[in-house]
């Protein structure tokens, strides 16, 4: 196990190595010669020479990447242009915000759709299984923004029942809080439900045709303890292990449904600073969504492994 | 051989999927002709009008037909998502082939290389490329083949692997073939039937994701007719003039639905 989690941590400080050279290389080798943008074209050598030396500009690549990736370390995450505030502040607030509707998607997803993916191969075939797939495979296909203005249309105009802003006004209560937050919760859950549910409907359907399962009826045992202990032990590992891998979609989703339902999150700050063109707060978003992202995904793979024996003696063999 | 109406019988979903996507290309082709009114015509005496006879779709904020938009609409992104999928899906069978091929060492290193890859979400993506190259449909399908290419490599590569160990290849490499011709004249089309099925998948999520990088603002830039586009530039409408919306958000629904259906049909057909 242990060796296990050293080769997944050892995995994730790779992925976000690479991503932070590659911010890196996108907003210090780039644009060019800095001293000479900011002098202009008409400026002599020797100053543009003078001014990179002052900025430091000059050293290495290597040494000026340590030097930010130091940085980076310590807090020092630069000044938003746009806000004119530090940056680290800016994108912690907003984070917590995305944490709470994402990881309120993933609380009500995951037990749902394992349990309707259960439900539909108990009984395959079924008109509940059909209904189920013929309905997952509607959602999962549709990008975010077109649920989502369904949504809106339906429940917020429409039906009128629920508020179409995720955000609710100040001084708000619990209750009214959770209402807004209904709608975005649902489009960032529906994609995900579709996927899961196949996932789980499907390995469901493969362990039940097992023989360790028939096995487990003929000795007689009932038949919720055969779907607790032989079923879902067996299907449920690779279920969770695919959801962990999805997280990168809950990420794109919450740029989507931030900007759609005027959520104030991380999404919709990386999506306002790619297209302001504010490079600090670009910056800043990239690092703290890749590296919940790539913590999130780690904590899949521990799980998996906790869950499912042979992946980490397979992988000590 | 099945004939074409053997095809229908067995397999409905495929043909209804390839006539609702047929439609829409033949749309997004006839688009000039067939279009009540043209798609960027300002109309300042008729904003925001509800479906009518004039105006089946109704108007945006600035008076244009909205039905004659969503028509044109959709050639952006008909457009986009073969080609992305095309360059991802050559990217992908090289990487994955070389990969297959190379050896042991080469294989491990270039896997882990696309796990980490892989990793990356592909929105911070999108966002670094939108602030740093800026919006295009050129970027769109760069983005969504660098996307596509590890996903692809895996699939040949796992595909490929099966095969290098044959006898075909050994007695192709036995020959004096070279490594080059192995890869694509021997294992290349051994390896159709799996890129076939990537492919027709690929294809459905390459709308998905250009429709949402249309949304966000990377795609073809306004005043051109795209439904993604449509969507976002129309977002504060969606209270008071909600047809703006709800027509763009319905083509994509269905062409979406056309493909997953096709796609649904062809994995039939080639892996029953």
């Amino acid at each position: 196990m242990l060796r296990f989690a050293a080769r997944r941590t050892i995995l994730l400080a790779a992925t976000l190595a690479l991503a932070s050279v590659l911010v890196f290389a996108l907003t210090d080798l780039l644009p060019g010669d800095v001293g000479r943008i900011i002098l202009g074209p008409f400026a002599p050598q020797d100053a543009v020479d003078r001014l990179n030396h002052e900025l430091g500009a000059d050293r290495p690549a290597a040494r000026r990447y340590v030097d930010w990736m130091a940085g980076v370390l310590r807090g020092d995450w630069g000044r938003s242009h746009a806000f004119d505030t530090p940056v680290l502040p800016l994108v912690a607030g907003r984070l917590g915000r995305s944490l709470v509707l994402a990881g309120a998607a993933l609380v009500i997803l995951v037990p749902l759709s394992v349990a309707a993916g259960v439900a539909a191969a108990r009984r395959e075939g079924g008109p509940l299984d059909r209904a189920l797939t013929v309905a997952g495979l509607a959602v999962g296909a549709l990008p975010e923004f077109v649920t989502g203005v369904f949504l809106i249309l339906i429940f917020g105009l429409w039906l009128e029942l629920l508020p179409i802003q995720a955000l609710a006004p100040d001084g708000a209560g619990a209750l009214q809080r959770a209402a807004h937050l209904v709608m975005p919760v649902a489009c960032l859950s529906l994609l995900l439900f579709a996927y899961l549910f196949r996932m789980t409907r499907a390995s469901v359907i493969e362990a039940l045709a097992s023989d360790y399962t028939r096995t487990a009826v003929l000795k007689g045992l009932p038949e919720r303890v055969v779907i607790r202990r032989h079923v879902l032990r067996n299907a449920l590992p690779p279920t969770l292990a695919v959801a962990g891998a999805q997280l990168g979609w809950l990420v794109g989703g919450l740029v989507v449904v931030e900007t759609l339902f005027k959520y104030p999150g991380i999404g919709s700050l990386l999506h306002f600073a790619a297209t302001n063109k504010d490079l600090p707060l670009l910056v800043g978003c990239v690092i703290a969504v890749t590296g919940v992202f790539a913590l999130g995904n780690l904590a899949a793979d521990l799980l998996h492994a906790v869950l499912d024996p042979r992946l980490r003696h397979a992988d000590a063999a | 051989m099945p004939t074409p109406r053997d095809l229908a019988r067995r397999n409905g979903t495929l043909v209804a999927g390839l006539v609702l996507v047929g439609l829409w290309i033949a749309t997004a082709l006839a688009a000039p002709w067939i279009a009540p009114h043209p798609p960027d015509r300002i109309d300042l005496l008729a904003v925001l009008q509800p479906p009518s006879a004039g105006h089946w779709f109704g108007t945006d904020q600035l008076g244009r037909d909205v039905l004659s938009r969503v028509l044109h609409g959709g050639a952006t992104v008909l457009a986009i998502a073969p080609a992305a999928t095309l360059l991802g899906l050559a990217l992908g069978t090289a990487v994955g082939l070389a990969a297959a091929c190379a050896g042991r060492r080469a294989d491990e290193a270039v896997m882990r290389v696309l796990d980490a890859v892989m990793a990356f979400p592909v929105v911070v993506l999108a966002m670094l490329v939108l602030a740093f190259l800026g919006a295009g449909t050129g970027n769109v399908i760069l983005i969504v083949a660098l996307v596509f290419a590890p996903l692809v490599a895996r699939t040949v590569r796992a595909a490929a692997l099966a095969e290098v160990r044959k006898e075909y290849v050994q007695a192709a490499r036995l020959r004096g073939e070279g490594i080059f011709y192995v890869m694509t004249m021997e294992i290349l089309p051994n390896v159709r039937g799996p890129l076939a099925v990537e492919g027709t998948v690929r294809l459905g999520y390459a709308v998905f994701t250009s429709a949402t990088l249309g949304f966000l603002g990377l795609g073809v830039q306004p005043p051109s007719p795209d439904w993604g586009l449509m969507v976002s530039e129309n977002q504060g409408l969606l209270t008071t003039a909600p047809w703006t919306i709800l027509f763009p958000a319905l083509a994509i629904a269905l062409v979406v639905a056309g493909l997953g259906l096709a796609a649904d049909g062809i994995k039939e057909i080639l892996d029953p």
